[in-house]
């Protein structure tokens, strides 16, 4: 198990790093991104400023280089050595960038290190995903478990049409009416703003400030784990080992939760693994529709500036969300499924 | 009078489909005794599974309809509710399945899953259940079995796997044991010592078994009696002797005449029974084996077989069969009848 685990540590390290090389190579394709950054009234000396800054004149596999040893030791800016020495001489040593490692670069329009970008954006995101993860696994699986055994009858068919509604309301529409009429016109709940969880004091009002555009994201998701689970679960229960379980006389509680219900997880841990990575990533539309300062608000920024390190940081960060999820998944079915586990 | 040890009266399994009903199961009746075997035969789909599984309650809180009675040591199963028959199953009467691989839940071990039948009936901690579990893997004949407890599924060969699951069966006494093809998914060699084993047991604990199997071989080894099961319906019953010597049925004479034999000349084709079982959402109004019959022509008048469907009669003590022809012993027809031989499309 252990070798097991490392193997798909070691693999997972290689696939960032591959990654990295591929986003990288990507971005820096179409020639100097400072053209893009510069914006609509650039000037040369403005153009070389942020040449210099980002280390743009520099080829692309040095670039690399530069980047990726930034991950490993950090780096500093500008990156253009004449620029740091000239600051250096004129007494403005405090207007170098000192970027520590893991080192993801430096956004030019924000003044700040994409580090610290992101983590100022994981607050929110990380909050969102892990609340609206928890109420849609937990009410989906629920839910889709009731509608599987009460398959064909009424409530099944209450279950089946109502996930097909909410699935097909886009979210920024869920989203619009949580906040312009529950909270805003009818102040059923009070108006969503962002209170970090810093301390353990902190839980309720971290709680109360995430759970409108935690529910408006769990709801959309939650209809298609709804419809998964049923499915899943409806499959397991006409396997003959269902069959031998009733034969026991087991009650038929213990049929369904024990027997049936075991085997839908693995499906499920797969697809909740990848989707909660993704959500890892932003939830673009509802942080905009919330006007939460997420991983999400930050890639819209981000891509309105055309402020490429501040891209690249947010791939990377999405990109090893997902391939370490994967290896909890493949940890977890090894748990879940004794045959996916390796032999003593 | 006493009623016998299992009754089963009347039994109907019907199941609503959108294309009709599908008459699993019409009509059928037989008695056991405790330390017997009765052994159900049939081809796939003539609803000897359906009509064992109704023992158990299996059908219940699915669409199926079934009525009947069946009397097992007094009570009518199927006039009790589904918690009395929840807690009758795997106690009183207990079910082992054709494929021992599908039949265990691959996610816990075999100790686990045996041990549970026995929990479930009885008031044990969960290490009395064990040891009772590894008692009983010990009585069915896994080498090893405080070790092999602990494995799962998988790492058990298909044998081990039915032994698995006849330790599950047994592990609450059961005064009915129902086998569902128990050795059609296994190895020939392992089938022999799986049926030693199944009649070991029942002669231990003096259970009823019926055997439902499509091989002849298997019901001259183990049965006592013998059910045909034809479209849903008992067609032939009666001791085995009686039934394997004299068949009165055709469809029992050529499920024997279809069974290949050892001593003839290999180069002799295989005779198969013409034609397929007829469907039972629509089952033919008079006699449901007419169609595929090679003696229908012998009846008075041909077209009688076509139009009514046959009474199950008594033609000898203990006896019955359901079919027109007068003469009950069909060895007397074999030259008559007609030689249907139809090539394969």
């Amino acid at each position: 198990m252990f070798a097991f685990i490392v193997r798909r540590i070691l693999v997972g390290v290689v696939m960032v790093v591959v990654m990295i090389f591929v986003v990288f190579s990507l971005f820096f394709a179409n020639g100097n991104p400072a053209i893009n950054q510069c914006g609509r009234y650039c000037t040369p000396e403005k153009l070389a400023e942020i040449t210099g800054l980002l280390g743009y004149d520099k080829s692309i596999p040095e670039q690399f280089g530069a980047f990726t040893a930034g991950l490993i030791v950090g780096r500093d800016f500008p990156v253009n050595d004449e620029y740091r020495e000239a600051l250096i001489a004129n007494g403005y040593e405090n207007r170098i960038i000192r970027c520590d490692a893991p080192c993801l670069g430096y956004s030019q329009s924000d003044q700040k290190t994409v580090n610290q970008l992101l983590v100022k954006a994981a607050g929110p995101t990380l909050s969102l995903a892990v609340v609206s993860f928890t109420i849609w696994i937990f009410f989906g699986v629920l839910i889709g478990v009731l509608a599987a055994v009460f398959k064909g009858r009424l409530l099944d068919r209450i279950v089946v049409g109502s996930t097909l509604v909410v699935y097909a309301l886009p979210v920024f529409v869920i989203g619009t009416f949580f906040l312009q009429y529950v909270a805003i016109k009818w102040q059923l709940y009070p108006y969503p703003r962002f209170e970090p969880l810093r301390e353990p004091a902190d839980i309720l009002p971290w709680l109360t400030s995430i759970m409108l555009p935690a529910v408006t994201l769990a709801l959309f998701f939650m209809a298609a784990y709804v419809r998964y689970t049923r499915a899943f679960v409806l499959e397991s229960l006409s396997e003959d080992y269902i069959r031998t379980a009733r034969a026991k006389g087991l009650p038929e509680r213990t049929v369904l939760f024990k027997h049936g219900l075991r085997s839908a997880l693995t499906p499920l841990v797969t697809l909740a693994g990848l989707d909660f990575a993704g959500l890892l990533a932003g939830a673009i539309i509802t942080e905009s529709v919330f006007n939460y300062q997420g991983m999400g608000a930050l890639a819209v920024k981000a891509n309105n500036n055309q402020d490429l390190p501040v891209l690249i940081g947010l791939v990377i960060v999405g990109a090893t969300a997902v391939i370490v999820m994967n290896i909890i998944v493949d940890i977890l079915y090894a748990y879940i499924d004794p045959r996916v586990r390796v032999s003593k | 009078m006493t009623r016998p040890f299992l009754s089963v009266e009347d039994l109907v399994v019907h199941f609503p489909t959108p294309d009709g009903i599908v008459r699993a199961t019409d009509g059928l009746s037989y008695t056991l005794e405790p330390g017997k075997t009765l052994g159900i035969v049939g081809e796939s789909g003539s609803g000897k599974s359906v009509s064992s599984s109704a023992i158990l309650g299996l059908h219940r809180n699915t669409s199926a309809q079934v009525s009947g009675r069946i009397w097992l040591d007094g009570v009518d199963l199927l006039s009790l509710s589904d918690k009395e028959m929840q807690q009758r199953r795997g106690k009183d009467v207990a079910m082992i399945f054709q494929d021992p691989l599908s039949a265990l839940h691959p996610y816990y071990t075999i100790g686990n899953q045996v041990a549970e039948a026995y929990r479930v009936h009885n008031e044990v901690s969960k290490k009395q259940a064990r040891v009772r579990a590894i008692e009983m893997l010990d009585r069915v004949g896994i080498p090893n079995p405080g070790q092999r407890v602990d494995d799962y599924p998988h790492q058990f060969s298909g044998g081990m796997r039915q032994r698995a699951m006849i330790a599950m069966a047994l592990i609450n006494d059961p005064e009915l044991l129902i086998a569902d093809e128990p050795t059609t998914a296994l190895d020939v060699t392992v089938q022999a010592q799986i049926l030693d084993l199944l009649q070991d047991l029942q002669r231990e604990f003096n259970t009823a078994l019926i055997m439902i199997t499509h091989d002849l071989g298997v019901i001259a080894e183990v049965a006592d009696d013998v059910l045909v099961m034809y479209a849903g319906r008992a067609v032939e019953y009666g001791s085995t002797k009686q039934l394997l010597t004299a068949p009165a049925m055709p469809y029992t004479l050529g499920l024997i005449q279809s069974v290949p034999d050892l001593t003839s000349d290999v180069d002799e084709p295989l005779r198969p029974i013409p034609g397929n079982p007829p469907s039972l959402l629509d089952p033919p109004s008079g006699c449901a084996f007419a169609p595929r019959c090679t003696f229908k022509h012998l009846v008075d008048p041909p077209s009688l077989p076509d139009e009514v469907m046959p009474e199950l009669e008594e033609i000898a003590p203990g006896h019955l069969r359901r079919c027109h022809l007068r003469e009950h012993d069909l060895s007397k027809l074999i030259p008559l009848a007609a030689e249907k031989v139809e090539e394969p499309v």
